[in-house]
């Protein structure tokens, strides 16, 4: 079909209204604090680079980046092994109760965070797990895990069952078909559902908020959050502190956008 | 396919109940046994600042408590009103950008990129952006209103009930409607092309071509959109945490927000249990629907 006039309209203000809080975003983290709210001006007239200074150097933002890289990455590489071998399971072999654990996967996946964060505090309280990473990494899971199987889940069903079926056929065994037919197709999908995985543990706030207790344990999210200057908001730093709690999840899903886009819809054009 | 003689059948459900393991074991300890937790201590006085009072068993005084709380049926409140109010918007402009989207169009590349940035940034991140946007007398949005003569007077969105909704609601829509639109692109693109060209052949306005090809077309994937967005809304909690902190007062005082002052600031365990299994229970009662719509298409072997 033709471009239509509107159409085109549509998606150049979708296009700026997306843009546009972040431009300003990255140019206010670069305008001195005295005049972030005097006559804002959309085209930046000085430039500084004060706030991202005193990001590492007064509030040594290096031990939230730390965390978040720690906690995420821990999740990440624990749910796409782990889910990773159940994901194919479910896609690929039959086997008795099968349908009900979709299910199971599935409603735990939907369930809200803030039902399980009593228990979760109780139980990390009593296993003294408050306030480190195994303390978030553990309730990471709950929501990490549904996550990454029915992504992969939806990434196997994809893949052609007859390249198997053919090296089964020829007397491969199945764990060898795994290694060398499923593996290197399936790579694509692994990476493009890890990455959802750590965006989703990197941007989690609710839980890194109720089970950390300073900010040696904090992640980013909780870490700009709490934010607090002295006298007023420091504005100016939370700005490069967003900038820069961005930037790698928005590079990382802009690198591997199309597949990240194949594996969100996957799931609602089966339906 | 031909079937498997039985013994390689019954190799592959035992393989299969292999590799599941982990990741089953997983989710039952991580998620379900503290679901039951949630519910058992929902039955007790658990008041962490009174241990001297032990966890006493009390039935369902803890839920009476719920009914009787003038905040926590404030807090219901609330969130209805952001669900729907986010929710509809969200499907209403995700819908039209989705038609316009499934247009050839040149950019496509900058448009997937303008869609997934704002879905992928942090919600703590999205939460202060929008705050300064809207932040004192004279933020953009404050100067641009007054620019263009909509206001006289700039108003304090942060410190007026009604006012602090309007960023709230805008910064969950801004987040949220491309990733719609996209569910509902990918829906759009599943329609057969020859059904519009046979429509036009039988000289059906645009209109009429949407009202009649595409919407019932669409409606599995408007479903999947409307039930999703309905779940996240409901459990909003970052947003508002960061954005208003469910002020002014708790006049934007989501459930799930409740629920965690209720638990981490009071420290009243049982209380704050109660309005999780009820707050869970709302969420399941929607995702029963989820589960019909989505679960049919993945549940169903592959031919």
């Amino acid at each position: 079909m033709r471009p239509s006039r509107w159409g085109t309209v549509a998606i150049v203000a979708m296009v700026l209204t997306s843009a546009f809080p972040l431009y300003w975003a990255i140019v206010s983290s670069f305008t001195p604090e005295a005049s972030l709210f005097v006559r804002p001006s959309l085209i930046p007239h000085v430039l500084v680079t004060e706030h991202y200074r005193a990001l590492f150097t007064q509030r040594d933002f290096w031990v939230p980046i730390r965390n978040s890289l720690i906690v995420a990455g821990t999740t990440t590489v624990f749910c796409v092994v782990v889910g990773g071998l159940c994901a194919y399971a479910l896609a690929r072999l039959r086997f008795p109760g099968k349908v009900p654990l979709l299910g199971l996967i599935l409603a735990v996946s939907v369930f809200p965070q803030i039902s399980v964060v009593s228990p979760l505090y109780l139980l990390l309280r009593r296993l003294h797990l408050i306030n480190t990473y195994p303390g978030l990494i553990l309730p990471y899971l709950t929501f990490a895990m549904p996550l990454t199987v029915w992504l992969l889940v939806g990434f196997f069903r994809q893949l052609p069952a007859e390249l198997e079926e053919a090296a089964m056929v020829d007397g491969a065994s199945r764990l060898r078909t795994i290694r060398e037919i499923i593996w290197p197709l399936a790579l694509p999908g692994l990476a493009a559902t890890a990455i959802l995985t750590f965006v989703y543990s990197w941007n989690e706030f609710l839980f890194a908020l109720s089970f950390t207790l300073g900010p040696e344990r904090q992640t980013v999210p909780v870490a700009i959050a709490l934010f607090r200057g002295q006298y007023q908001v420091p504005w100016g730093q939370i700005l490069a502190a967003a900038v820069v709690a961005t930037a790698p999840v928005a590079l990382l899903v802009l690198a591997f956008q199309r597949r990240i886009v194949q594996g969100l819809t996957a799931g609602a054009v089966k339906g | 396919m031909t079937r498997p003689p039985l013994s390689a059948e019954h190799r592959e459900a035992r393989l299969g109940w292999w590799l599941a393991a982990p990741a089953v074991a997983t989710i039952l300890l991580v998620a379900l046994f503290p679901l039951l937790w949630t519910v058992w201590e929902s039955v007790h006085l658990h008041d962490l600042r009174m241990p001297w009072l032990g966890r006493p068993f009390i039935g369902l005084q803890n839920y009476l408590e719920a009914i009787g709380d003038a905040r926590f049926r404030e807090a219901l409140g609330h969130t209805l009103i952001f669900t729907v109010a986010t929710v509809t918007l969200e499907l209403v402009l995700g819908c039209g950008l989705a038609l316009a989207m499934n247009r050839a169009f040149r950019g496509r590349a900058l448009v997937r990129a303008a869609v997934l940035v704002p879905w992928a940034i942090p919600t703590v991140v999205s939460a202060l952006l929008w705050r300064f946007i809207f932040e004192g007398r004279s933020g953009i949005a404050n100067a641009l209103l007054s620019d263009l003569h909509l206001v006289r007077q700039p108003p304090v969105w942060f410190i007026q009930a009604g006012l602090a909704w309007v960023p709230v609601i805008l910064a969950d829509v801004w987040k949220t409607t491309p990733f719609v639109a996209l569910l509902l692109l990918a829906g759009l693109q599943n329609i057969d092309a020859s059904l519009y060209e046979a429509a036009r052949i039988d000289g059906a306005s645009a209109w009429r071509q949407f009202r009649y090809v595409t919407l019932p077309l669409l409606r599995p994937a408007i479903l999947v959109a409307l039930i999703f967005r309905t779940l996240d809304a409901f459990r909003v909690f970052d947003l508002v945490y960061v954005m208003t902190g469910g002020g002014p007062g708790t006049s934007t005082e989501p459930i799930a927000l409740y629920t965690f002052n209720t638990l981490l600031q009071n420290l009243r365990f049982g209380y704050g249990s109660a309005l999780s299994v009820i707050v869970f229970a709302v969420t399941f009662a929607l995702a029963l629907g989820y589960i019909r719509f989505l679960g049919a298409g993945l549940t169903e072997t592959r031919a």
